[in-house]
């Protein structure tokens, strides 16, 4: 099994490989002059003359390729202009609170809609569910910055249950105990739309698992009905469910911009709203690089639990 | 319907949906909530579509004295914004910039996500490759990322938004229409078109198209949502709409920055929104179930623990007939489908004694099975249920006791070994796992002790190495060593009566005759009994003491094996052992008797046979034939035998 997980580990090699291939292209493709256009209003003549430097733009594109992906194994990824510190520690720095709130999230959703999505099957045609089926297809068809308002305005402005902003209680403690509460909201929001999908996957997931020859033969045995359903079905279930777990951290790392502005939470994906409008090109540029990065190793993982659950795959 | 009726026969090629296209309206229209959704988002389109001749203030012109009016005020009905401006007015052109945005990036993308696939699934090979590694490229970015990255280029605007969103949503009609182009082209209806000399070109968008466009939308109903959500998302962030262009995303975006003091300026944006992506999710939804059956959800039941008993008339003081550990009498099962009744199995008695086996044979679809999985309730309920008749064993009726008394009287009374043991065996447990699980489920043993049972049970079957072997996965034992362990399965709960279903059909001939010995052997040793069902009178000769022959839910013959096989009084018997292989004659087989079995739901009044019987004459399809006893011992349903005299003549 660790050959093959050795051998997963090498297979993301040429994916991230691909990905500073595309995020390097995409910059590459900026209309007009591109010092100026990632100076933007920064750009003074010695600003310009320097980042065309920096960036090598007298050079072919393979040359201004490899050069940048020299500095990235060095650790550079070029300055901010906007914030005059290098895009590597902004990068990191950001990342590591969107880490914190996409994580929770991402466990909130799969704990939640995997129950779900069980409770929905083992009941099906029941009241239950019709009701998380209908819960389910509200998740998804809501938008998520339009629900962080309105929790916003529910559990923050009138009960003042929850802050309605930011990481940590300026004045506050900031203990692990202010940052749930300041977590719990975005997290909540964050993991709606994913909730529902993976309910729903679970759903048909386990209805069709329970369908299988060897549910039949485990009641066959006399187990009982608990033991059918949370152990053989489940397990089974959880097998195919998994994998759309790693998709959905795509979706919940994307889904993060959103709520992460709604409540000004100082993670990756305010920092990129922010970077384009005032088209800070060198800092989205490390930013969307690190938060595709990340989505990759998420899936890895999906991967290889995949592959711990299921023997066949080995 | 008349259209369906009066279309030319349906030619070769796979249908083009046309003439089932009013179904299908008729089925999305079954369907409450698809049709709910559709009717919400016609109403939105058409608002939006006729914005510019409806009574409504002009969107823009700003009125500072106005500002924040609650919704409900005096000529506005929804309020207007901090700026004054009518927010009804505002909704409906915000409405119209969404929609128009929505479903342009749906079109790009549908365009070219599905020119991709096209020619990726139909070129194959190296493009194929290259094209979708491409597309792996773009999936590996999560999916609003990439979306920001390609806005963060082209600059904030709504056109570059509605770019952004279409581009990122390319993979998913590429991934889908590739995998069904791919099984198009290696279709004779394709090489056919090749070898009339048709261009590439040709083909592709003549042949190969129309049948992938019902895959086109529905990956366009089911993404349009997510395109509008997102674009919506964009110009909140304020990356799509500027102004003073607004869409639903950049009202809400505005509305935000007033959250606390007029909540209504961003509520209400965001409430459509929602009513327009709900409504649009809901009718594709629909139609995904209609164009993709497969996929509908209700289409999957869940089967529950015991199959239901609902039985017209409850027998009363059924006794077992002397000698029998297990006695089957009257057993009726069927399957409700829809409105239909399919009567699966039409009275069956079945008695099996100590150590005796008895098979049951007959085609597939004769009913053998659902008889035999009627006995512990394992018939799939639904559609399945149990209508009539009683299963007695040590006296004690099956169908009338309760759920639970039937999960412990499963494998401890009566226990099952299955056909295809790679299938019917958990493929995520080990064989240890499974086994000491039914072990476990009828005595209480440590887990070590546990294990030693399971391992002796391997030794029972025959089985080398079985320590070794408890800590295999079903998939690294081949198919006759996996069918051991079904049988030791079986063996675990020290049950009286085993019901095998066809447990050798599935395994290649050598290993067949191991596995009929292996069990052969079990029954002396453990003095138990067994239900064997076959369709195959040569494995019924080695094993079977006596044989029952099943064609349409009931019995036509029933006898000793050697009786049977010797003299076969039933036209049905006959020709199924006429289908035996002999040994060094393989062209004997006949693999199938002419004809097909009745459906069950339709069957004839008089003998179900006589559509396939060479010896049918008018008196058979008069009426219902009973079971006659014609010599001690044998009976048979018909009233032109092979053999013997029957009173119904
Ligand atoms: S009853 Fe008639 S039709 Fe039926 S099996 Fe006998 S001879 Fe054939």
């Amino acid at each position: 099994m660790s050959a093959y997980i050795a051998k997963r580990l090498l297979a993301a090699i040429p994916v991230l490989f691909g990905l500073t291939v595309i995020v390097f292209l995409i910059m590459a493709m900026i209309p007009g002059d591109p010092a100026t256009a990632i100076l933007g209003s920064y750009a003074t003549p010695e600003n310009v003359e320097k980042l065309n430097r920096d960036l090598g733009l007298d050079k072919s594109l393979l040359q201004q390729y490899l050069i940048w992906i020299a500095n990235l194994f060095q650790g550079d990824l070029g300055r901010s202009y906007t914030l005059n510190r290098p895009v590597l520690d902004e990068v990191l720095e950001r990342f590591s609170a969107t880490l914190i709130l996409a994580g929770t999230a991402l466990v909130l959703c799969s704990i939640l809609g995997l129950i779900a999505g069980v409770v929905s099957a083992v009941r099906q045609f029941s009241w239950v569910d019709k009701t998380i089926t209908l819960v389910v297809l509200v998740g998804i068809s809501i938008p998520s910055f339009w629900l962080g308002l309105l929790l916003i305005l529910v559990f923050a402005v009138n009960l003042r249950w929850f802050p309605a902003s930011g990481m940590y209680a300026i004045y506050g403690g900031g203990g692990p105990l202010d940052l749930l509460h300041h977590l719990f909201l975005p997290a909540l929001t964050l993991a709606v739309v994913a909730t529902g999908v993976i309910a729903r996957l679970t759903r048909t997931a386990m209805l069709e698992v329970l369908r299988q020859d060897y549910i039949r033969t485990a009641r066959a045995k006399g187990v009982t009905e608990n033991r059918v359903i949370y152990r053989h079905a489940f397990k089974a279930a959880l097998v195919t469910v998994i994998p759309v777990i790693g998709i959905q951290a795509g979706f919940v790392l994307g889904g993060a911009v959103y709520i992460e502005t709604v409540f000004q939470w100082p993670g990756i994906g305010s920092m990129l709203v922010k970077a384009i409008s005032t088209r800070d090109l060198l800092l989205v540029q490390g930013g969307v690089l690190v938060v595709a990065s990340a989505y990759v190793l998420f899936n890895l993982a999906a991967d290889v639990l995949q592959t711990v659950l299921d023997p066949r795959l080995r | 319907m008349a259209e369906a009726s009066t279309a030319p026969a349906p030619a070769v090629r796979p249908a083009k949906h046309r003439s089932s296209r009013p179904d299908s309206l008729r089925l999305l229209f079954n369907n409450k909530l698809a049709t709910a959704g559709l009717l919400v988002f016609a109403l939105i389109v058409v608002t939006a579509l006729l914005a510019p001749v409806l009574p409504l203030p002009d969107p823009d012109v700003t009125a500072p004295a106005d500002r924040l009016m609650r919704p409900l005020s005096e000529g506005h009905l929804l309020g207007t914004d901090a700026l004054g401006r009518d927010i009804l007015s505002r909704l409906v052109w915000g409405s119209r910039v969404s929609l128009a945005v929505g479903v342009s990036a749906t079109l790009i993308a549908a365009f070219f996500g599905s020119l991709i696939g096209l020619v990726a699934g139909y070129a194959g090979g190296r493009v194929d490759t290259l094209l979708m590694r491409g597309i792996d490229m773009v999936m590996a970015f999560p999916y609003i990322l990439l979306a920001l990255a390609i806005v963060a280029v082209l600059g904030p605007g709504l056109l570059n938004a509605l770019y952004a969103i279409a581009v990122v949503n390319i993979p998913f009609f590429a991934r889908n229409i590739r995998g069904i182009a791919l099984g198009l082209s290696r279709r004779e209806f394709v090489d056919a078109a090749r070898l009339s000399g048709k261009s590439h070109a040709q083909i592709l968008f003549i042949e190969v198209l129309p049948n992938v466009l019902p895959v086109i939308i529905i990956t366009m109903s089911t993404t349009v949502g997510w395109m509008i959500l997102e674009t919506a998302g964009l110009s909140f962030l304020g990356l799509g709409a500027q102004p003073p262009q607004a869409d639903l995303g950049s009202m809400l975006g505005d509305g935000r920055k007033i959250l606390f003091t007029a909540p209504h300026v961003s509520i209400i944006p965001g409430v459509m929104i929602f009513i327009l992506v709900m409504s649009i999710n809901l009718l594709g939804d629909g139609v995904r179930d209609v164009l993709d059956p497969r996929l509908k959800s209700g289409a999957l039941t869940r089967p529950v623990a015991r199959t239901a008993v609902e039985r017209r008339q409850v027998p009363e003081g059924a006794t077992p007939a002397p000698g029998a550990v297990l006695d089957v009498q009257g057993l009726r099962t069927e399957f409700h489908i829809g409105s239909q009744v399919f009567r699966a199995v039409g009275g069956v008695d079945m008695r099996i004694g100590k150590g005796e086996c008895l098979g049951i044979v007959g085609e597939s679809g004769s009913g053998k099975s659902v008889a035999a999985m009627s006995i512990m309730g394992l018939v799939p309920t639904p559609p399945g249920r149990i209508t009539g008749g009683v299963a007695l064993f040590d006296g004690e009726d099956l169908f009338s006791v309760s759920d639970e008394r039937v999960r412990q009287l499963r494998g401890l009374a009566v226990s099952h070994v299955f056909q295809d043991p790679l299938s019917t065996l958990h493929p995520l447990f080990t064989v240890g796992e499974q086994l000491v699980e039914a072990i476990e489920a009828h005595q209480p043993l440590s887990r070590s002790q546990a294990r030693e049972k399971a391992a002796e049970l391997l030794s029972l079957v025959r089985i080398p190495n079985p320590v070794e072997r408890l800590k295999a996965y079903p998939h690294e034992l081949s198919g006759g060593m996996r069918q051991r362990v079904c049988i030791a399965m079986a063996l675990a709960g020290e049950a009286r009566v085993i019901i095998a279903d066809e447990p050798t059909t599935a395994l290649d001939v050598t290993v067949q005759a191991q596995v009929l010995s292996l069990l052969d052997t079990l029954r002396k040793e453990r003095n138990a009994g067994i239900l064997f069902i076959t369709h195959d009178f040569g494995v019924v000769s080695a094993i079977c003491d006596r044989v029952a022959v099943m064609y349409a839910g009931q019995f036509v013959e029933t006898g000793e094996t050697g009786e049977i096989l010797r003299a076969p009084a039933h036209p049905y018997t006959a020709k199924l052992i006429d289908c035996v292989p002999v040994l060094g004659e393989p062209d004997r087989r006949l693999d199938a008797i002419e004809g097909r079995p009745p459906v069950v739901n339709d069957l004839p009044v008089g003998c179900a046979f006589a559509a396939r019987c060479p010896r049918a004459e008018d008196d058979c399809r008069a009426g219902p034939i009973a079971l006659t006893e014609f010599a001690p011992g044998r009976q048979v349903r018909c009233i032109h035998p092979l053999i013997g005299e029957t009173q119904n003549v």
